[in-house]
């Protein structure tokens, strides 16, 4: 694929970094280095061989020859690049000022500034990646803690195909019976007894819902949960906020594209990625509920998939802690009984006379007391444990999910025909399907394949 | 070189099975038509097997007959021996057999030909294809006279540089006792068609009077036969029984020490044999741990004592395949009348056609049947049809007709040959039918009927037959969704000796009656009848079609997936070698076999999910790009 336009974007993470780096791909990359830069010995970047890094300037010609920043510039010649086009690499030395201006010289040099992903989408349609590993970028370039960017790193170094491979192997074996049995009914072949289809059916069924189930934690890693803090003014809103943030830095990654993803609400906790609504509202005004009436808050509330609900532990509930309470009855929340280290006035009984069946932490935010208990009962309350990537691969990405639930619904079918002693070439039918959705992941099995496992397994033909 | 006065609109080259349904096609779509063939006396004739349908290819006979083909009608009344195979394998499964009366099938087709208006019949043995500014033009005989025709349809099964091994002797035949045609492989080869090498085999035959039945299993016929044809009422001539018998270790051993001196372990034969049709010498070969293979014995028809020994295809001396036949039960005594053989034949890869049939590099010239690669009468038939018919659409200035994998037995048959390297002998199985369940046999008529009609083939006695039974269909379909079965008392002591999944408590149609596994539509219509009794045809039809209904429409929902992918459509004129993303195989086999769609490029092996992606987001853009050009 030969795209016509030149792509540039900053590289790194924003921040205060060290080192940041401006990425031009495409047939202009190497002529925008060769304007731009300049290297005190003279040597001209259309002489630089390829993979190689050189100290000089960017300069801007523009503006009388005006030294931008003090760089090394990194030659890399198509195709053996990221994205299978030129690339060159300005490594600035950093502050978004300096690397905004080296990018605004390149796009005046006749490049466009990239959308997110689109290197990675270059790399894909030129080659550079299987689709799988292209989708495992993606989500590594959106993965907002390091726990959704392991798990993407494992889909990229084929975790996940091996499971839906070995799966997809199983099935097509048991397939090719079924199909033996049908095309070869005159050959005195021993086939495997219905009880033994139904036993390798149901062995798959097992391993295909444990991959299925993590779809949901999956998805809850990938893409975060929209979490609201609500309590009465001075119940402690804003410090919880902060020792939460303070605590857990918020995860930027080092891939390219990620930098212009906004991550400013977005707090880690035991790598779940909570995503805080309206934390605005708490850090100015601090009473969303008085202040701003219920509407605000209702609209808050609907949008959460998680409420934490703070109640002050020295004073007597009034009525919007008992409003706040009506609330948890019908909503994901965890309840904090902040302030415990002063003298307590509404011990937790007091609120589980209401809310019998909530979690309740008790914490004193100052003194970091309760803070670890919390995490831990978020973690809890959305997963149901705590979060370990393992053996297994966790199916984050909304396609193979899909791809996912087609196959465990087909192979429901065969089962359940299996089990009703329906005629082969029925169970076949739904065996196909299951085949087909594993088959959007890891490639389709043909009738060929089939074919292919009858004959090595089976002495068939008159 | 002389000129033959007549121009034609189609000549066909050869009339075997492909020959044959291809000129009548032609002829019967309106077209001026040869056929040719080295001897008039093999008009259609089963160099093989004794019979015709079976597991799958009953299938391809039963689409053949609703377009508007002969091979079905011609079976049913020459036919010996009339099975129902996989009757307990489900619906999709169910496939008609036939043993045939080998000599009076080739007689009654070559009447049928005879009898055709628009067609003319020649023994002619074609030495050269005249090629003229890159157009097939028509053939030259060895006799130096030129046959012109718009179009040319090669069916030359095994004749192309035809080898018989037997043992360590070998010699040039396109079957035992017929020559082969050499010159026409050389004009073949000269028009730059690459060409591959296949092998097949066919067992000994035996005289009857030499054969101890009582010593073997009776196999009858059905006793209810159907028939292949919609057309045919009923089967109405007696029946012949088959027999099986078996080999055993010592007819093993006897190969295993011989092995040496078959021809095919002797590395004398180059070309690949079929997996699932394999000379007993494989089986015993590759099977070491059987003890025994069976053996179909089957009469080659009714007035001869020829016998089929079905199961022991071989290439083995003369002197072992007497000793073989000998160690088996019953054939003691047997008296060999032919002996098995192993034929080598040059076959034509099919990927160098379009889906018409037609060569992509030499328009007007289309190929059929065996020299495509397949094997099997039925195969040939179904591709001789389909290349009758687009012949005569071009010559007539139409549409060409492609079928598409979920229409029927026949396209997943063409598909696969102009998608996949093939590599052995190609048959049909049912498994090769992602979308079996949507093509059954009983209703290839539905199915097909219509588009036979469309096209001209399909006359009006098969159109009209074929409009009463879709009616008939619609309308009890219609009656047991409506009729309203109510949970009065007599009713439900009607229905508790048969209802094993629990009582009816609501009013229920009869048509969600007969879903309960153990109903079936017999006893349906005891409880309410219509209104004057259903062809077994039409009950059959009703009757899967609501039983299934769940799978079918989860089948559906799969063809509708596939469609999509069926209908984006890759331009004739698009340039892989501009997509840079193509691993170096895809780039390679999408540019020598320029798939017509997407659906089928992701068919072709070597292709990966990835490559389609590339492609997809490619051709997007192309089209874009063409649409904002235009």
């Amino acid at each position: 694929m030969k795209f016509h336009d030149t792509i540039a974007a900053i590289a790194t993470a924003r921040g205060e970094a060290g080192i940041g780096i401006v990425r031009v791909s495409g047939d202009l990359a190497r002529p925008i280095a060769a304007e731009l830069f300049q290297s005190p010995r003279g040597v001209s970047p259309k002489e630089l061989s390829t993979h190689t890094l050189t100290y000089g300037h960017v300069i801007d010609t523009n503006a009388s020859d005006e030294v931008i920043d003090e760089v090394l510039l990194g030659i890399m010649h198509a195709p053996n690049t990221y994205t299978g086009e030129d690339i060159v690499e300005f490594n600035c030395h950093g502050g978004i000022l300096t690397l905004t201006a080296v990018l605004d010289l390149v796009v005046k040099s006749g490049a466009r500034v990239a959308e997110p992903g689109e290197f990675t989408k270059r790399a894909f349609l030129n080659g550079r990646l299987d689709l799988a590993q292209a989708e495992a970028v993606a989500e590594l370039i959106a993965s907002k803690t390091d726990l959704s960017r392991k798990i993407a790193i494992d889909a990229l170094a084929g975790k996940l195909s091996d499971t839906v491979n070995s799966l997809s192997n199983r099935l097509a074996d048991l397939l090719a019976e079924i199909e033996a049995s049908i095309d070869f009914p005159e050959e005195d072949l021993d086939f495997m007894k219905v009880e033994t289809q139904l036993e390798a059916a149901r062995a798959v069924q097992n391993d295909l819902t444990t991959l299925l189930d993590t779809a949901d934690e999956g998805r809850i890693i990938a893409e975060g949960v929209n979490v609201a803090i609500l309590g009465k003014p001075n119940v402690g809103k804003s410090s919880l906020l902060n020792a939460i943030v303070g605590a857990t830095r918020a995860i930027v990654t080092d891939i390219p594209g990620t930098t212009r993803d906004t991550i400013e609400e977005t707090i880690n906790v035991k790598g779940i990625p909570l995503k805080l609504i309206d934390t605005a509202g708490i850090r100015q005004t601090d009473d969303i509920v008085e202040q701003q009436g219920v509407e605000r808050s209702k609209a808050v509330i609907d949008r959460a998939e998680l409420l934490l609900l703070m109640f002050d532990a020295s004073q007597p509930l009034n009525n919007a802690d008992l409003e706040l309470l009506q609330i948890a009855q019908s909503a994901k929340a965890i309840l904090i009984l902040n302030k415990v280290d002063l003298p307590v006035v509404t011990p937790a009984t007091a609120l589980l006379v209401h809310c019998p069946k909530k979690r309740i932490v008790e914490t004193a935010i100052p003194e970091d007391k309760g803070l670890d208990a919390l995490k831990s009962t978020i973690c809890k309350e959305l997963l149901g444990g705590e979060l370990s990537v393992g053996e297994s691969p966790i199916v984050t990405n909304a396609r193979h999910q899909e791809a996912l639930r087609r196959a465990n619904e087909g192979l429901y079918y065969a089962i359940e025909s299996l089990e009703n002693g329906m005629p082969p070439d029925l169970v076949a039918v739904d065996l196909r399907i299951t085949l087909d959705g594993l088959g959007d992941i890891v490639g389709k099995t043909t009738t060929e394949d089939i074919l292919d496992r009858i004959f090595s397994q089976f002495c068939v033909g008159k | 070189m002389n000129t033959y006065q007549k121009h034609y609109d189609v000549i066909v080259v050869g009339a075997g099975h492909a020959g044959c349904e291809a000129a009548l096609a032609a002829a019967r779509m309106g077209c001026e038509t040869l056929i040719v063939t080295i001897n008039l006396d093999t008009i259609a004739k089963m160099s093989c097997n004794p019979a015709i349908g079976g597991l799958a290819k009953g299938h391809l006979v039963k689409e053949i007959d609703a377009l508007g083909g002969e091979m079905a009608k011609n079976i049913d009344k020459t036919g010996i021996q009339f099975r129902r195979l996989n009757t307990k394998k489900g619906p999709a499964v169910r496939s008609s057999r036939a043993q045939a009366d080998k000599k009076a099938y080739q007689d009654e087709m070559k009447r049928v030909l005879e009898a055709q208006k628009r067609l003319d019949i020649k023994q002619v043995l074609v030495e050269e294809l005249l090629v003229e500014n890159g157009r097939c033009i028509g053939i030259l005989s060895q006799t130096k006279t030129a046959y012109f025709g718009e179009t040319v349809i090669l069916t030359t099964g095994t004749f192309l540089k035809g080898i018989i091994h037997i043992g360590d002797v070998s010699y040039s035949a396109g079957r035992a006792g017929e020559s082969s045609a050499e010159k026409l492989s050389e004009s073949f080869l000269s028009l730059g068609f690459e060409i591959g090498r296949l092998k097949t085999g066919t067992p000994p035959r035996v005289n009857a009077q030499t054969v101890d039945f009582s010593e073997m299993e009776i196999q009858p016929g059905d006793e209810n036969p159907r028939p292949f044809s919609f057309l045919t009422e009923r089967i109405t001539q007696p029946q012949l029984p088959c027999y099986l018998t078996y080999t055993n270790p010592q007819t093993h051993k006897v190969i295993r020490e011989n092995l040496h001196r078959s021809a095919m372990y002797s590395g004398r034969i180059v070309g690949i044999g079929p997996r699932y049709c394999p000379s007993i010498e494989d089986k015993v070969v590759r099977f070491a741990e059987k003890t025994e293979h069976q053996v179909f014995v089957e009469p080659e028809g009714r007035d001869t004592d020829e016998i089929y020994l079905n199961g022991i295809s071989a290439s083995l001396p003369e002197d072992v395949q007497v000793e073989m036949v000998h160690s088996i039960k019953g054939l003691e005594n047997a008296e060999i009348m032919r002996f098995g053989y192993a034929v080598e034949y040059d076959f034509a890869p099919a990927t160098q056609l379009q889906p018409t049939l037609e060569t992509k590099q030499v328009p007007g010239l289309y190929f059929a049947g065996q020299l495509n690669g397949t094997t099997g009468y039925e195969e040939a038939a179904a591709q001789g049809l389909m290349a009758g018919i687009n012949a005569a659409l071009k010559v007539k200035g139409e549409n060409s007709l492609i079928l598409d994998r979920s229409e029927a037995y026949i396209a997943v048959l063409i598909d696969d040959l102009v998608t996949l390297d093939i590599r052995e002998p190609y048959r049909m199985f049912t498994s090769r039918a992602e979308y079996r369940l949507a093509l059954r046999e009983d209703n290839a008529d539905l199915r097909l009927t219509q588009i036979g009609r469309q096209i001209g083939l399909v006359d009006d006695e098969r159109y009209h037959q074929f409009q009463k039974k879709a009616a008939a269909v619609e309308t009890e379909l219609g009656r047991l969704q409506q009729t309203l079965l109510k949970p009065t008392p007599a009713t439900l002591e009607s229905l508790a000796s048969i209802l094993e999944t629990g009582e009816m408590k609501q009013p229920t149609s009869l048509a969600e009656l007969l879903k309960r596994p153990e109903l079936h539509y017999q006893q349906i219509t005891e409880i309410v009848p219509p209104i004057e009794s259903l062809a077994p045809a039409v009950t059959e039809q009703v009757e899967i079609q609501i039983k299934y209904d769940g799978y079918i429409q989860r089948q559906q929902r799969q063809i509708h997936q596939f469609k999509k992918l069926e209908n984006f459509r890759i331009p004739d004129a698009f340039d892989y070698a501009n997509v840079q993303g193509l691993k170096t195989e895809a780039r390679e086999k999408l540019t020598r076999i320029r798939p017509a769609s997407i659906g089928q490029a992701s068919r072709l092996p070597g292709v990966s999910p990835a490559d389609i992606s590339i492609l997809t987001v490619i051709l997007h853009q192309y089209n874009a790009k063409q649409q904002s050009a235009g």
